[in-house]
């Protein structure tokens, strides 16, 4: 039936088959050092920033770092540590989802791994502490942004009848400028854009943070961060409508709710640029100036962009600053592992992306010349000087309250009328509904 | 894969193809209108994908302001950097070889296995055999996301997240039904009247199976091959669940979809992404069209 | 490349079957050594036993497994019964995506089956037949994640006082002199515009299909109508679609069971949102996004389930139909 010549093929192919029996999973080293498998946010320019950062350490360990990109963070993290296929590294969406994952038992201490006294040193109480749960240290920030700016164009503004150089100092003159601009040139003032993938929303959560900080105060706002605060309350429901009354006006930005929900926060400051500009003001952190130059490579910082940070409101809360950061944490311990994460807290790896653009370090010892423009400078310096530096609420809550605070400002910019039953609801699910 | 079965038209399994040998049908309709409807309606089809195609080839900034049809006014600025940047940053080409790693042996091991078992539904009597075909049937019907979860801890338990070999197994588990059913009508339709003769010859089963069956059903594996090969190829959820997105595993499908939730400025790299990942069907599909259609129709011919 | 991963594909694609050929002969040098009497009662669980295993753990067990997952708590520990039914169809997110999957049903069905049917008949009658049905059908050589992609491009949207980079809005805006349209965002076009992109991908198969059984259609029965003074309206109606029934509800079938596992497109072009939600793209959202509900999760797993049962009948007695003319 089978000549022998065939049965000879057959056991060399029965031997391959029961080699792939036992054969590797996934993709494993190589030779030249082990490869570690690091997830985080970030794709085009800011992943080649992240690339740029740890290529130092590539060189001289080794090793090789494989970076994949998801803006569903959450969703992938949860995945991947239920199935017990963690990253070696990632990205972790907010203190709030870190707290989880380290309560799981999930994240490595750090306490044993970076310098403890170092990061205390160069990093100040503040930072540090929002990386500890449980009083070990479990995160670690990569770069920090400023958040509540408000970019626009120089040169164009002045064609409006309004002067930024000393910026408004409350947000009623904020709005009497706004209107100013729209009456003088007729067209709508402000950019703004939602769209996000599975974080859709979440450039309005963050006009939304710098309303309620500074109409409730930093204590109700950190009663908020931890998920103590009502999303019903009369102080919340404020915040909400202040931000309705801009987003929600066809006058005031640009191309109503249709271009607010489809058009991705990367782009959405694009007819602030454009010849004839379509509109005047973006609210944004930090990190967007990036983007900028992405979409208009000619742009120059100060001459063609610069910012002011958002008015105060209540006279008593001045100075208070939303800040955000991007946390790192270590889920697979190896030695590689350990080395990579305290290479990513020290000055020299903060510096590289600092002098890419797009990041502020809460490094001390960054050298501020190390910011490529005055802007930045700028940036770091309110960063720095921030009093008191309040953390993005949103990120301080758990991975579920979040999505569903995103999914609730969309669903508040589709349809203005349903802000009790939104707020509502996410009331609910704040009590475990 | 769980597609409901696709069968001959009339009710016996029709042997013969029915492309070719039949009379062409006369112009009856009104000629030109309809060569129009006809010749709009592909067009309608075809422009989604060349929208793209166009894309790909237009810097970014051009594509975030401009429609791509105006491609084709001058100035022209057709260029490759897109092409030139996702190859360079985002993997694809070890997507590429990962999306080949998972579908060869998610084709080839499903086939064989269904072959053997095809053929024992078809030719072999032992009970239950029609009641275990029905239940195969009715399994063609499920969705596989109510498999996902059981499957998911069953993976973890013996570590097969994340491992190509988990997703072989799975994607065999899935593809059987389908391959069984294809298989057996095509096995069930060869005349009597060769076994028989083989049988008299003193042939057993496995003589019949690797001498008479397999070399007379080589269209028919050639169709499952295909569809087999460009369902797993194209499949996101099951690489997306099981697999992860591990750059040094993650198929074109789950590199690309996590691209598109990514990249708000990138459109551009996207249409380039989105043209590689389709570069392999498209070509194994106009290559071997004729079989895949033929697989289609219940894969019954006569070679 | 990776030497280890070229070897390791190559003992899969090339040794797995290999092991299967050694285990079905040494098998049956085994069986071999039984009274001839009694071989073919054990051969063939030998043929069709590897079958039978996988399909078992890929779907049958866990069908089960999560039959019983749906009636246990949220983290999968306790006893619940049917809360999790009741928690999932109070939701009203998810009745949301239960009416979405049954207009993906009925549109999506309808506009293939009538566009499968209607460019089959026009194919039919061209010389041109080959290339028409070669371009409409290559759409189902791309992944969903790619279609996704392309479709996204025709619904871009840009405000009507900027130029539109959308094909649709393109076309509407300057032949229809409208104004452009957020298809995906808008509520009264999401849904239908998500259907679309489905079924620009579908219509091949189901015209391909289609086209085959036209053919087998016996030209000499058409003409002899055509004498008798039939028009071709009647001729249609009337003696084209009732032989083509069977086909049809095949292709139904495989349509509609599409519908209710829609996943793909949903997820890479809308994520759910805008009221656009489908039961398969909301199942993953439960175990990915919203912390592993696996409760929920299977709750709305078991549902689909349910969906698809009657499909199931179908395909069974057509099945059993067929084998008693066979």
């Amino acid at each position: 039936m089978i000549g022998s010549r065939l049965g000879r093929l057959f056991s060399v192919a029965v031997l391959l088959g029961l080699l792939a029996a036992c054969g590797p999973g996934t993709g494993s080293s190589t030779s030249g050092g082990k490869h570690l498998h690091v997830i985080a946010t970030w794709a085009g320019d800011e992943q080649a920033s992240f690339k740029a950062m740890v290529k130092p350490w590539e060189d001289r360990t080794g090793n090789k770092v494989d970076y994949e990109a998801s803006r569903d963070l959450n969703a992938l993290l949860t995945t991947r540590v239920q199935a017990g296929t963690p990253p070696d590294l990632a990205g972790l969406p907010g203190p709030g989802q870190m707290a989880e994952f380290a309560k799981a038992g999930k994240l490595v201490n750090l306490d044993g791994v970076v310098d403890m006294t170092a990061m205390n040193d160069q990093y100040g109480q503040n930072w540090v502490k929002l990386g500890t749960v449980g009083g070990h240290l479990v995160g670690i920030f990569i770069k920090t942004s400023i958040k509540g700016l408000i970019y626009y164009d120089p040169k164009t503004i002045s064609s409006t009848g309004v002067d930024f150089t000393t910026p408004p100092k409350t947000y009623d003159e904020l709005s009497a400028d706004v209107n100013k601009i729209q009456q003088k040139t007729g067209k709508t003032p402000w950019c703004i854009g939602v769209e996000s993938g599975a974080a859709s929303g979440w450039p309005g959560t963050d006009w939304i943070k710098d309303f309620f900080l500074r109409q409730a105060g930093p204590a109700k706002y950190e009663q908020w961060g931890a998920g103590q605060e009502p999303w019903n309350s009369p102080e919340m429901k404020t915040a909400w409508q202040s931000f309705g009354a801009v987003v929600n006006s066809s006058k005031l930005t640009y191309g109503g709710k249709n271009y607010v929900l489809s058009t991705n926060f990367a782009t959405a400051f694009d007819p602030m640029f454009q010849s004839t500009p379509g509109c005047y003001l973006h609210h944004q952190a930090s990190f967007i100036t990036s983007f900028f130059t992405h979409d208009f490579p000619n742009l120059k910082p100060v001459d063609d962009f610069t910012f002011f940070g958002f008015p105060d409101i209540n006279p008593q809360y001045s100075g208070a600053q939303v800040v955000a950061g991007d946390l790192f944490g270590m889920f697979k311990d190896s030695p590689e592992a350990r080395d990579l994460i305290k290479y990513l807290t020290t000055a020299q790896a903060q510096q590289i992306w600092v002098k890419r653009g797009g990041a502020v370090s809460p490094n001390k010892k960054v050298d501020l010349s190390a910011y490529p423009d005055p802007l930045s400078k700028q940036s770091a310096q309110l960063l720095l000087a921030a009093n008191p530096p309040e953390f993005d609420a949103g990120d301080l809550q758990t991975n579920a309250m979040q999505t569903a605070f995103f999914a609730g400002v969309v669903s508040y910019i589709s349809n203005p009328g349903s802000l009790d039953s939104i707020l509502n609801d996410l009331e609910k699910k704040r009590n475990g509904g | 894969m769980s597609v409901a079965p696709v069968a001959a038209p009339t009710a016996a399994p029709t042997p013969l193809v029915v492309e070719r040998g039949e009379p062409r049908r006369p112009f009856t309709l009104g000629s030109l209108p309809l060569h129009l409807v006809l010749i709009l309606l592909t067009v309608i089809w075809v422009v989604p994908t060349l929208g793209l195609l166009v894309s790909s080839f237009r810097p970014g900034f051009l594509t975030a302001r401009t429609g791509w049809w105006t491609a084709f006014a001058p100035p022209f600025q057709f260029t490759l950097q897109n092409y030139r940047d996702v190859l360079d940053s985002y993997n694809l080409l070890g997507s590429f070889i990962n999306s080949l790693t998972i579908a060869i042996p998610a084709t080839v091991i499903p086939i064989a296995i269904a072959a053997f078992a095809a053929y024992a539904f078809a030719w072999m009597k032992f009970p239950a055999r029609n009641i275990l075909f029905l239940a195969l049937i009715g399994l063609l019907a499920v969705p596989l996301q109510v498999t996902l979860i059981p499957v998911l801890s069953m993976f973890k338990n013996f570590g097969l997240n994340g491992s190509f070999l988990g997703i072989w197994l799975a994607h065999t588990g899935y593809g059987l039904p389908f391959s069984i059913y294809l298989l057996r009508n095509f096995f069930g339709a060869l005349p009597n009247d060769l076994f028989e003769s083989a049988a008299i010859d003193g042939a057993g089963p496995l003589t019949m199976f690797f001498r008479l069956v397999l070399p007379l059903s080589v269209p028919a594996l050639a169709s499952l091959a295909i569809f087999q090969f460009l369902w797993t190829w194209n499949d996101l959820l099951v690489a997306l669940v099981y697999l992860g997105g591990d750059p040094a595993v993650a198929p074109m499908t789950v590199t690309i979809a996590n691209l598109v939730n990514s990249l708000g400025q990138g459109y551009e790299l996207l249409t380039a992404a989105a043209f590689l990942s389709m570069a392999l069907p498209l070509v194994v599909f106009l290559a071997l069209q004729r079989y895949f259609v033929r697989g289609m129709t219940a894969g019954a011919v006569k070679g | 490349m990776d030497i280890v991963r070229i070897t390791f594909l190559l003992g899969a694609v090339i040794g797995v079957p290999a092991v299967l050929v050694a285990y079905i002969v040494g098998a049956d040098r085994l069986i071999r050594l039984l009274p001839a009497r009694l071989q073919p009662a054990f051969r063939p669980w030998v043929w069709v036993g590897p079958a039978l295993i996988l399909v078992g753990l890929f779907l049958v067990y866990p069908v089960v497994a999560t039959l019983w997952i749906s009636v246990l708590s949220t983290d999968g520990h306790q006893f619940v019964g049917l809360g999790n039914y009741a928690t999932v169809l109070g939701d009203n997110s998810v009745l949301i995506a239960i009416r979405n999957n049954i207009y993906w049903l009925v549109l999506y069905t309808g506009l293939v089956l009538v566009f499968g049917l209607i460019l089959a008949v026009l194919a039919d009658r061209v010389p041109y037949e080959g290339p028409v049905k070669s371009l409409i059908f290559m759409p189902m050589a791309i992944s969903f994640v790619a279609a996704g992609v392309i479709w996204k491009f025709m619904y871009s949207y840009q405000p009507a006082i900027a130029t539109q980079t959308g094909t649709l809005n393109a076309v509407v805006t300057s032949v229809f002199r409208q104004q452009p349209i957020a298809w995906l965002i808008d509520h009264r076009t999401n849904n239908l515009a998500l259907i679309i992109a489905a079924a620009w991908i579908w219509t091949g198969f189901a015209m391909v299909i289609t086209s085959a059984a036209l053919k087998g259609i016996p030209g000499e029965l058409l003409e002899a109508a055509r004498v008798d003074g039939a028009t071709e309206t009647q001729v249609f109606f009337r003696m084209i679609i009732p032989l083509l029934a069977p086909t049809l509800t095949v292709i139904g079938t495989t349509l509609v069971i599409f519908a209710l596992k829609a996943f793909d497109i949903v997820y890479v072009m809308t994520n759910g949102n805008y009221d656009t939600d489908v039961m398969a793209r909301r199942m993953y959202g439960e175990l990915f996004n919203y912390g592993f509900r696996v409760g929920r999760a299977s709750a709305i797993a078991v549902l689909l389930l349910i969906a698809v049962i009657p499909v199931l009948i179908f395909n069974l007695r057509r099945f059993q139909f067929q084998e008693s003319i066979r």
